[in-house]
């Protein structure tokens, strides 16, 4: 198990995001202009050499922080905040001279591939080389024939490990992986993770973005756990592992009860949408442990190891 | 595998075989399976053996180079509404770009506000396109538009991988909840044995282009 490799280093976060808020404007009827805020002062650091598994509900801007970490946003879309990357302040221009580099994205979907390209060519891309883009094929279990082919006659875990092997192609610093692993079988999904684990040993920063929590903390050191575009807990990867009493927000224990390993219970109700979001705690209306204090402000609290944003958790 | 009665009210896949290319190995060769109403049949095995391959094939959307596919004994209809329906593992590509969420939730049947309440579906997201809205929330309405009385058999082909677990549950027991209701037959591509123990009648696994039968999931 991979968790709290990294404890013992105490070093400078490769990644630092303070505050971080994205919003898009977007068009209503004809001209009506309309902003919507998609993440809200969000804060996380990764540290060369460990995981930070992102973990959380669908649709909660965790695809978004990774395109505004990449610098890769739509033009209607407006940042603030602070992100650091070794401990400088980096700016967009910045972000286009590291990404593909020093840091490296590996997408959410098979649509980020060229469909006219060829994969051999499309991997090695630009700056690669033949020979590093065949040991990473062989390494993922692609085939000499994988190289003549198009994107379209890939299988769903093909084209995933074709979007892997593409982001290793050059010395990462930080990977920003966006579900990785769906698609892929047990044992390649274990496989890949086991990739990262590596690559976080050899001092690489690893932000990981997915949903396969039960495989995720069993590499990552942490875990932040997002909803409604904000992290409300932070948790050793051995809080998951240990159960949900070793959990602090009670969105993350309803997490873990819907798990299909444990109870495939789902708590009821949606996720409030970015446009009319509750005053407060974001997930209130879910929740039993509701009070009249959930109405106020939530700051980020430190809790038995962790960090927790709720006046309940104990 | 197979059916012995043949016509029975199934879905049949009768000695199927596919490959991409002539020159290329094959994909599946020989398979049979058959999906009674009321039955959910989960599908697994490793990553490009073929089992989406299968998927299409028994919705239709592919031709088997041998062998045939049959609904209630006879082949599926080339027209109107197909009682077989799927829906896809990237939801992004399932639909129309230059349709507003709206009109792709009621191409195939007007669903009630009950269902879209169940599914987590938001009024508000009727009004967008398909590129504003993330890829769990483009699956939710990827399953409503083909939950609509006419269909009969579902072939889901990893349909919660891009779902958290929370989601995930909410939109398989409501998918349970009709497929009991409707008496649905489903075929269940997937990779996680957990959720097909939780979720199935029967478990296969194909392998070497051939399907076998594993222990686990759970009673009608």
């Amino acid at each position: 198990m991979g968790h709290n490799r990294g404890e013992d280093k105490k070093k400078e976060p490769v990644l630092t995001v303070e505050e971080l808020s994205v919003s898009f404007s977007m068009y209503r009827r004809g001209l009506k202009k309309e902003n919507l805020e998609v993440l809200h002062k969000l804060s996380l650091s990764v540290q060369a050499g460990e995981i930070l598994a992102v973990a959380g509900s669908s649709g909660s801007g965790k695809s978004i922080l990774a395109h505004a970490i990449l610098g890769i946003l739509p033009g209607n879309a407006c940042m603030e905040g602070r992100m650091l990357y070794q401990g400088k302040f980096f700016d967009a221009k910045e972000k286009a001279k590291l990404r593909g580099k020093e840091i490296a994205f590996i997408p959410q979907s098979v649509d980020y591939l060229d469909p006219l390209m060829r994969i051999g060519k499309q991997v090695t891309g630009i700056r690669g080389t033949r020979e590093r883009q065949r040991e990473l094929f062989r390494k993922y279990g692609l085939d000499e024939d994988a190289e003549k082919k198009y994107p379209y006659e890939l299988s769903g875990g093909m084209a995933r490990r074709v979007l892997i092997a593409s982001a290793l192609m050059n010395e990462a610093q930080l990977i920003v992986a966006d579900e990785p692993t769906p698609g892929l079988d047990l044992g390649m999904a274990r496989e890949a993770l086991k990739d990262f684990r590596e690559l976080a040993d050899q001092g690489c920063a690893v932000l990981l973005i997915t949903h396969d929590l039960d495989l995720a903390v069993r590499v990552a050191d942490r875990v932040a756990v997002f909803y409604a575009g904000t992290v409300v807990e932070t948790a050793p990867s051995g809080d998951f592992l240990a159960g949900r009493d070793a959990l602090r927000h009670p969105y993350s224990k309803a997490l873990w009860d819907a798990l299909p390993q444990h109870e495939f219970k789902p708590v009821s109700g949606t996720q409030p949408y970015a446009g009319s979001l509750p005053e407060g705690c974001l997930f209130q209306d879910r929740c039993a442990q509701r009070s009249g204090l959930c109405g106020g402000y939530i700051p980020m609290r430190s809790l038995r190891g962790g960090e927790v944003r709720c006046i309940h958790a104990k | 595998m197979q059916s012995e009665t043949g016509k029975g009210m199934a879905l049949e896949a009768r000695h199927i075989s596919f490959r991409y290319r002539k020159q290329k190995d094959w994909i599946l060769k020989d398979v049979s399976l058959t999906v009674e109403p009321g039955e959910r049949v989960g599908l697994t095995g490793p990553s490009g053996c073929g089992k989406s391959t299968l998927a299409k094939i028994l919705a239709g959307y592919e031709e088997p180079l041998e062998g045939e596919v049959l609904l209630d004994g006879s082949l599926l209809p080339k027209k109107g509404y197909c009682p077989v329906q799927m829906i896809y593992q990237h939801p992004e590509q399932a639909v129309n770009p230059r349709w507003r969420m709206e009109k792709i939730l009621c191409e195939g049947w007007i669903p009630d506000e009950k269902l879209l309440e169940d599914m987590g579906i938001e009024r508000e997201w009727l009004r967008r396109w398909p590129s504003e809205l993330s890829g769990g929330e483009l699956q939710r309405f990827c399953i409503a538009r083909v939950l609509g009385p006419r269909t009969r058999f579902l072939i889901c082909d990893e349909i919660s991988t891009m779902l958290d677990v929370i989601t995930q549950a909410q939109i398989w027991q409501k998918v349970l909840e009709l497929a009991r209701k409707q008496r649905l037959g489903m075929l269940v591509v997937t990779h996680n044995m957990a959720l097909a123990e939780k979720v199935c009648t029967r478990i296969l696994s194909i392998h070497d282009c051939s399907l076998t039968s594993i222990n686990g999931g759970i009673a009608g």
